[in-house]
């Protein structure tokens, strides 16, 4: 039972408010793309323990979607931030290299 | 035997008789007994027998950790099984049977298992019923659904409620003991709520048993001090009978208050369940007493140490009249002390070390109890009670040296800290050799979403097993709480108890050290599942080295009380026979809760009515009142058809059809989900959404759509209707709406963020009716308003306008292939419109009709259902929607997954008509076979039904479903066997028997 703060309207939220959304800053592959990019878009997905950037949305509140920067081990959250961006912001990139020293997700890190 | 004594007692009110039974046998206990120490009371040793074996046994523990005292407890509504004995308070009228066993607790068949027990060893099960496959299903599974589980399942429906607790505090503490205790008023010192969950009724944990002084205070007088001071802070709460059931994440805890097990129905809710955020929880659940593994450890009458002298102290029973005394450690000639004191006769105390203890040795041996050092049991003979214990060296294989004739024996094998709650949401444990225990490792505990410790463990949890290390940890973790939670330390005196220092246990894993292998055989780790130390000794030998997988293929600790005794001394064992170190082979995952919590509790108030909310439209009263024969659909509930005079369900459906087709009828359509989609790039986000093109509809117009996911199936249906340049109104689905509505947003928010586009929900707004049938149009001219005449308002055009004095948007849409207007007016309308049409339409014998009626109505005419027609792993191309897919488009959600090779393929299944041979009805979801079987020897598949009517306009059974090549086989003939054993042959058709072109709804 995590507790999650919208980045949207600032309410530190129960997950009972909230749906998870699976991986964040995927792209997407439409009409075109190989079956290769195409696969790994709709299904490979990574499942770390331990730094993961997850979508969730604040269904019993706001109604927003947002990102959040997690361990999924230890539990800790580095924050949150708004679903409308490709990359995670740079103080939260910061303040994980700190927690975590030498992480790796995808080609972040 | 076990009996009372007329003194000690400190839980009991001896003027206060409380009468119960056992097995229908009447008995008498006092106010503050326990069950299990009224059973003793009575002498009541068998209480219950094992689930495996069937082996006689009785009271073991005297708490939580209880495995063996297992009853089925109180009757009718309020029958309960699995209950523990040992927890459960004594109340007047208690009525307690015993389980698992046939026909009586005092001669069971069943018992024969035991004689066989050298046939029954670890993972028999797999071993057993492995071969032939044949009989998995007929032969092995029944006879192991016959022996699985202990208690009976509850036939009536609970009597009692329940409900849920929201609480947000700075500290909680787990555990009303004395570090608890202390540790609750050091954290509330700085200022910090502080909330303190005992699982029992009484505080003060273990200390009042086992003696001690603490600031100068004996150990009872220092605790009730205590808590009359904390009750009187406040930023302290206090509840007893409320167990800490688990830590979850992000400080989440759970609390499982038992509020009137004690009174059964009292008023108010039986079990609570407390939903607390905390910031800090301080772990003070205290140790659990580790049995010894010797031959008939599990005979009545052997007890852990601990436990008989809680019965002795606590509620004055003396568990026997002749005890031994088995240990590796200090603490049990406590208990031995205590019952000499107390007039009961201790034989001997058998101490493995060699050297023997310390200070409490010597006051044994001062108070003339014969100390054998280097000494073990060897054996303990009895069936239904001990009889005699046999003695041997420690350092042996169990030679009889001596036998000694008594009725109890008080084991101790040393303690192990409650690591539970610790170790729930990730806290680690670390090996502490010198005291033979796993306890919390301080640097590796669970962590909040701040990545710091939430957590922390004191007391005996945490290792500490002196009264003077417990009270000034317990104080230094008070203090270290309230600061991680972010309050200031005031100056405040430390608590100190009067030292009182023991020596070191030995580790006794196996009593004695080299057990012969018959002896193991008998020697108990798990009594609740029997498992004796042979058994993890084969698990070892047949290669199964993992800690999770021993207690898997053993089943040691999988029982009720989750190996709350045979844990360590299981992983011990296992250990041992690999030759490796007990940290490296480590613990099995420790999950909660801590105890069973009941399911009431769980569900809380969200039972019956309240289950879920109900959604109701503005009509539902009126359905309600005519004879509507509900269906769930989602959280909504929708009249099935409305049943009048003396007809059937069946017969309703039939006559609304009917005249719907003859005539016309009225169906509530409120519960389609409306959704408005405004903005300048709307067009360009439903040609996403949709797989047709709705940038090209021209506002006044109406169209279908389909709208798939990004793997290509198909998700939702219904009519579009643009609105004006920038508006369009999407219908879909009942069950969809919210569904539909979410995916937009995700869709809008997350990955076409910078399209102007605004989305809303507008499904409660509007009350929706459609008028259906030939007559559908004379009813609404004789209203009057709005011109509905062909020309002015075609099939598939919508316009606002008044119907009567109603203000309206009318849709010409139409599911059943009549002559049809979907009406929208404001909610608030609804209803008087319904009764509007209802009275207008009665010249011309207008009927409301219901969902099953719509349903025949459609597949008629072979329209698709979300649902029955599609499961998630259709695409529109299956079921020849190709028409409805642009092919203009560069691109729509689902476009790439539709193009993969299997997608494209013709062998898939395809949607056809169903005809039956001989008109019956075809079973719903049945499965056309092919020639030939797979591998698991099943009939090949070719097809499934996915709708299936009477059609009462046809006089016979229609049905719809998805077929290998469906539409390349017309005029086929394909099987469908039933499950009522009757095969059904079909021909498969074109999926439209009623008006294939249309006509009607033309009109």
């Amino acid at each position: 039972m995590l507790i999650l703060e919208c980045p949207y309207c600032g309410v530190k939220a129960d997950e009972t408010e909230l749906s998870a959304g699976g991986e964040a800053h995927l792209k997407r592959f439409g009409p075109g793309a190989d079956d290769e990019s195409f696969e790994g878009y709709l299904f490979a997905r990574e499942n770390p323990k331990g730094v993961h950037f997850e979508r969730w949305r604040h269904s019993y509140g706001c109604g927003k979607w947002f990102h959040a920067a997690r361990n999924t081990a230890t539990l800790e959250v580095y924050g949150t931030y708004p679903a409308q961006v490709s990359v995670p912001p740079k103080d939260i990139l910061k303040t994980i290299s700190a927690a975590v020293p030498g992480w790796r997700w995808r080609d972040l890190g | 035997m076990s009996a009372r004594l007329a003194t000690y007692g400190r839980l009991i009110d001896r003027t206060s008789k409380l009468d119960f039974t056992f097995d229908g046998k009447p008995m008498m206990g006092f106010e503050g007994d326990t069950l299990a120490s009224a059973l003793l009371a009575n002498d009541q040793m068998l209480v219950g027998r094992s689930f495996k074996y069937h082996r006689p046994r009785g009271v073991v523990a005297s708490g939580a950790e209880e495995p063996n005292a297992l009853v089925n407890l109180g009757e009718g509504a309020r029958f309960e099984p699995n209950q523990r004995a040992t927890t459960t308070e004594l109340f007047g009228g208690l009525a307690a049977r015993s389980q698992n066993h046939w026909p009586t607790l005092e001669f069971d068949v069943g018992q024969v298992n035991s004689y066989l027990a050298r046939f029954l060893p670890a993972g028999f099960y797999y071993k057993m019923f492995m071969y032939p496959r044949s009989f998995w299903k007929h032969v092995y599974e029944p006879f192991i659904r016959q022996s699985a589980g202990l208690g009976q399942p509850p036939k009536e429906r609970d009597a009692d409620t329940y409900e849920h607790f929201h609480v947000h505090t700075d500290v909680v503490v787990a555990g009303g003991g004395v570090a608890g205790l202390i540790a609750a008023k050091a954290a509330a010192q700085s200022g910090a709520r502080v909330l303190v969950l005992e699982q029992n009724a009484h505080w003060g944990g273990r200390a009042p048993v086992d003696g001690g002084r603490i600031d100068d205070w004996p150990t009872d007088g220092f605790v009730e001090r205590l808590v009359k001071e904390l009750e009187g802070m406040a930023n302290v709460t206090l509840r007893a009978r409320c167990m800490v059931s688990g830590l979850y994440d992000h400080g989440y805890v759970l609390g499982y208050e038992r509020v009137s097990d004690h009174v059964p129905g009292a008023e108010g809710p039986r079990h609570r369940l407390w939903r607390i955020r905390a910031k800090q929880v301080i772990v003070a659940t205290g140790a659990i007493e580790r049995p010894l593994a010797f031959a008939g450890n599990d005979v009545p009458g052997v007890m852990l140490a601990s436990a008989m002298r809680d019965y002795l102290v606590n509620w004055g029973v003396a568990a026997g009249e002749r005890v031994i005394v088995a240990t590796n450690n200090d603490d049990a000639y406590r208990t031995a002390i205590t019952l000499k004191k107390a007039g009961v006769e201790v034989l001997r105390i058998l101490d493995a070390r060699e050297t023997g203890g310390g200070a409490l040795m010597e006051e044994a041996r001062r108070l003339g109890i014969r100390i054998d050092c280097g000494r073990a049991v060897g054996k303990v003979t009895g069936g239904k009670r001990v009889k005699a214990v046999q003695i041997c060296a420690h350092q042996g294989a169990g030679g009889a040296l001596e036998e000694v004739a008594c009725d109890a024996v008080a084991m101790s094998g040393g303690w192990s800290p409650a690591v539970h709650l610790w170790s729930h949401c990730g806290g680690k444990l670390t090996w502490d050799d010198t005291a033979a225990m796993f306890r919390p490792d301080e640097s590796r505990a669970p962590t909040g979403a701040d990545g710091k410790p939430m957590a922390v463990a004191t007391g005996a949890a945490n290792g500490a097993m002196t009264l003077e290390a417990i009270a000034a940890d317990a104080f230094a973790a008070g203090r270290k709480a309230a600061q991680a939670a972010g309050f200031k330390l005031k100056r405040a005196s430390a608590v100190k108890a009067d030292p009182a220092p023991e020596s070191a246990i030995e580790p006794v894993w196996m009593m004695p050290a080299r057990a012969r292998v018959g002896l193991r055989a008998k020697a108990w780790l798990d009594y609740q599942n029997d498992v004796k130390v042979s058994d993890v000794q084969l698990a070892a030998r047949e290669g199964y080295e993992s800690v999770e997988h021993t207690k898997r293929y053993t089943t040691l600790g999988m029982a009720t009380d989750q190996g709350k005794l045979s844990n360590i001394n299981g992983l011990a064992v296992l250990a041992d026979t690999l030759g490796a170190a007990i940290p490296a082979v480590g613990t099995t995952t420790f999950r909660p809760p801590y105890t069973p919590i009941s399911m009431g509790a769980i569900g809380g108030e969200a039972r019956g009515e309240v289950f879920q909310p109900l959604r109701r439209t503005p009509m539902y009263d009126w359905h309600a009142a005519h004879g509507a024969d509900w269906e769930p659909v989602g959280q909504w509930r929708r009249p099935f058809a409305y049943v009048q005079g003396g007809e059937d369900v069946h017969q309703a459906v039939n006559r609304e059809v009917k005249n719907v087709r003859q005539g016309v009828g009225l169906l509530d359509v409120s519960t389609l989900g409306k959704l408005l989609v405004k903005g300048p790039d709307a067009g360009r986000f439903l040609d996403m959404l949709y797989t047709n093109m709705m940038s090209t509809l021209k506002p006044g117009k109406c169209r279908y759509g389909l709208m798939c996911n990004e793997n290509g199936f198909l998700i939702d249906d219904g009519v579009v209707a643009r609105i004006d340049e920038e508006t369009f109104l999407c219908h879909t689905t009942t069950g969809g709406a919210d569904r539909i509505h979410a995916h937009m947003e995700e869709w809008l928010q997350t990955e076409w963020w910078d399209w102007k586009v605004y989305t809303a929900n507008l499904t409660e707004q509007f009350a929706q009716i459609a008028v259906v049938g030939p007559k559908a149009r004379q009813v609404l001219e004789k209203l009057g308003g709005m011109d509905l005449s062909k020309e002015a308002l075609p099939f598939m055009d919508w316009k606002d306008g008044a119907i009567g004095n109603f203000q309206a948007r009318v849709f010409r849409i139409s599911f059943s292939g009549e002559l049809s207007f979907e009406i929208a007016v404001p909610a608030s309308q609804g209803l008087a419109f319904w009764e509007t049409l209802m009275e207008a339409g009665r010249e011309f014998g207008i009927m409301p009709y219901g969902t099953e009626a719509l349903h025949v109505l459609r597949a008629e005419k072979g329209f698709i259902m979300i649902g029955d027609e599609t499961d998630g792993t259709v695409i529109p191309q299956d079921l020849g929607l190709g028409w409805a897919i642009s092919k203009k488009k560069d691109d729509y959600l689902g476009k790439r997954a539709q193009e993969r090779s299997f997608m494209a393929s013709p062998d898939r299944w395809k949607l056809v008509g169903l005809e039956t041979t001989d008109g019956s009805v075809l079973p719903d979801g049945a499965y056309a076979v092919a020639e030939g079987s797979n591998a698991n020897g099943q009939r090949n598949t070719q097809g499934r039904v996915t709708s299936t009517y009477y059609s009462p306009t046809l006089g016979r059974g229609i049905a719809m479903g998805l077929v290998h090549r469906g539409p390349d086989r017309m005029g086929e003939v394909i099987e469908f066997p039933g499950t009522d054993g009757k095969t059904y042959s079909a021909k498969i058709v074109d999926p439209v028997v009623y008006d294939k072109d249309g006509e009607k709804q033309n009109v």
